[in-house]
């Protein structure tokens, strides 16, 4: 089978697993107690029966369940994700708002974690007895055991109180706005530095480990010494033929944990003001805005099964066996 | 006469373990000219392979060193040259060939790759030159359509297609010397007779001196010009082949050739029982002071426990270091 039928197979594959997402979802939201009518009502200082039946019937919720669920499908394939009635806009346009702060900071700390974590592994890995290999151990002690909020919170002490040279908070300084966009991206960059370290740390100390074990069994192997026997220099040795066929488990794992990366992301943007998706999403838990709730659910879903889409097709290009399926 | 191609001398290695020093190889002297193939044989653990690790520089250090001895090609000396130097000898003038073609090859590279890495490195050449070496050396071990196969990956092909592609891999460069480690012992008994012949027509050709190591006697017999038996760490004797088979002076080598199993076109209602070799090759940790074979002797003399045996001429051309032999020439 070609890599494009292969693709295109995926595909229809995540767009099944979207939509029993997208049931699930509602269906989760739709039987738990309580609903918009509700807090809106409590917004408002309480509200008699009446009150509620007539929110109700206004934002469609005295229908059947299936006609609901019906409606929301549809008007997802449109995409629309609906109305938020906490924040009174719709919620493809707060989401899409949102997005490419949350992107940026999960895709940057992720290729910042998958660089380092490579490196400090192949490092580790070539001198097992090394001082790199200690610092391997120490990191990844740390990075699994620190939980990121505090990661967080011991770096914005540091860059606060001792060493004052990244900004702690925001995503770009107010008095930017009107500023040529290049000034703006360098001044984003700058904002980025903390939280993308703070959410890399843990999936940097993951890696590492990771690479370390796949590249120490690797360069057991016969074709290793194949390569040492053809006369390549150690550095080809590890950074082509040892290299390449460790990465697997690597990629595999860094898709795996993509879920994991946009739940860490949550708690860092709230410890960093960050103005991302995981700030909206907490903002609307607790208003109860249901619609905007779905709609990062969804979106998150979508950004999940791209990515696991992705990474099988990584695995495939890296390894001509899993290719042959 | 003038030097061997190569020549190994008083080569002593030795491994650091947790039960102590183990003498891997323990004063190994043999030398092969070009043109020339020399077989070595003998059991599992005895240090044929760490005799040929040792003349690529890849016995992996720690735990291995090279503690004393010389390894010289053409005159150069081998031993404590550096690595970027090291490298540019291996795969270029010394070529090896691997026991395991199952994973000697890189899974995730095209085959023509791996062999056209090769000459790129050692002659600097464009990368579709090397490509168009690969084809020819596929080519040359006899793989048919070449150069479609030289895209396939090594598990798109079979063991006895994998071993010709390390040979092609190995005598890309055309090397002065092969080093062909065991490279039909996971091969069916007919992929191994088309081995040798591919072996030995290129060897034709080319003029490669190569080192054979195998559990194979037959091959030997076939192939060789010479050969030494190595027996834990040791070569126990040495000679022309046609000699060594026919008049062995050592039990070891006595018992080895007695161990091939012969081929009978009518057994007779009582099969012939297989030969063996009582015991097993003692731990290298703890060779005593004597012949480290007296233990599995059926020929064992007094001394044997105590004074090791040294390599001596016992017939012309012809060495042994058995205490027994030396003293039946004595008779």
């Amino acid at each position: 089978m070609s890599l494009g039928k292969i693709l295109a197979k995926r595909i229809g594959y995540g767009l099944i697993l979207l939509i029993a997402v997208v049931v699930l979802n509602f269906t989760l939201i739709t039987i738990a107690p309580g609903d918009v009518a509700d807090s809106i009502a409590g917004d408002m200082g309480g509200a008699d029966a009446e009150v509620l039946a007539e929110i109700r019937s206004r934002y469609g919720l005295d229908r059947p369940f299936a006609v609901q669920l019906g409606r929301y499908i549809s008007s997802i394939a449109a995409l629309d994700l609906g109305y938020s009635y906490f924040y009174n806009a719709p919620v493809t346009e707060l989401i899409l708002q949102r997005l490419p702060a949350t992107l940026l900071l999960v895709f940057s700390s992720q290729i910042l974690a998958i660089a380092v974590g490579l490196l400090l592994g192949v490092m580790a890995a070539r001198k097992p007895n090394s001082f790199t290999n200690l610092i391997v151990t120490f990191l990844s002690l740390f990075g699994f055991a620190a939980p990121v909020f505090w990661t967080g919170i011991l770096l914005i002490i540091l860059f606060v109180a001792i060493w004052p040279v990244f900004p702690v908070g925001g995503m770009m300084s107010a008095s930017l706005i009107d500023a040529p966009w290049y000034e703006q991206w360098i001044n984003i960059a700058y904002h980025l530095v903390l939280p993308m370290v703070t959410l890399a740390s843990i999936y940097l100390a993951l890696y590492s480990r990771l690479t370390r074990a796949s590249m120490q069994e690797v360069l057991g192997s016969d074709y290793v010494r194949t390569a040492r026997a053809k006369g390549l220099a150690e550095n080809k040795v590890f950074y082509k033929h040892a290299l390449k066929n460790s990465l697997g488990p690597l990629v595999t794992v860094a898709g795996l944990q993509f879920s994991a990366v946009i739940s860490g992301a949550v708690v860092v943007e709230a410890v960093f003001s960050w103005p991302g998706l995981g700030t909206l999403a907490l903002q609307s838990i607790l208003a109860r805005d249901t619609p905007t709730i779905m709609g990062i659910l969804f979106l998150s879903s979508l950004v999940v099964i791209v990515v696991n889409i992705l990474t099988d097709m990584i695995l495939r290009m890296i390894d001509p066996r899993i290719r042959a399926d | 006469m003038s030097d061997p191609l190569l020549a190994v001398s008083d080569l002593v290695v030795d491994f650091q373990t947790r039960a102590g020093n183990a003498r891997v190889l323990d004063h190994i002297t043999l030398s092969v000219n070009e043109g020339e193939i020399l077989g070595i044989v003998g059991e599992s653990g005895c240090g044929k392979s760490m005799t040929a690790l040792s003349i690529m520089g890849l016995i992996p250090d720690p735990p291995g060193k090279i503690t004393s001895g010389s390894i010289k090609l053409s005159g150069q000396e081998l031993v404590g040259m550096g690595v970027d130097d090291l490298c540019k000898i291996r795969g270029k003038d010394i070529g090896m060939i691997f026991q395991e073609p199952m994973t000697s090859l890189n899974p995730v590279f095209t085959v023509g790759e791996q062999i056209a890495e090769s000459v790129r490195l050692h002659e600097g050449v464009s990368a579709k030159a090397a490509q168009a070496r690969a084809v020819d050396m596929l080519e040359a071990v006899e793989i048919p359509e070449a150069a479609a196969r030289a895209n396939a990956y090594p598990y798109q092909l079979s063991g006895g297609m994998r071993q010709r592609v390390m040979i092609a891999m190995a005598l890309a460069c055309r090397p002065r010397v092969l080093i062909a480690d065991e490279p039909t012992t996971a091969l069916d008994t007919t992929v191994q007779a088309q081995i040798f012949d591919l072996l030995q027509n290129l060897q034709d050709e080319m003029g490669t001196a190569i080192i054979m190591i195998t559990h194979d006697m037959g091959a030997i017999a076939e192939l060789a010009d010479n050969v030494a038996v190595m027996y834990a760490g040791s070569i126990v004797e040495m000679g022309k082949v046609d000699n060594v088979l026919s008049h062995p002076d050592h039990t070891y080598t006595k018992g080895l050739i007695a161990c091939v199993p012969h081929l009978s076109s009518s057994p007779g209602p009582v099969r012939e029982r297989l030969m063996e070799i009582e015991g097993v090759v003692p731990a290298l940790t703890d060779l005593g002071k004597g012949c480290a074979f007296a233990p599995r002797c059926n020929a064992v003399l007094p001394r044997c426990s105590s004074d090791k045996p040294v390599l001596l001429a016992t017939q012309e051309n012809h060495l042994a270091a058995c205490w027994a032999a030396e003293a039946e020439m004595a008779e």
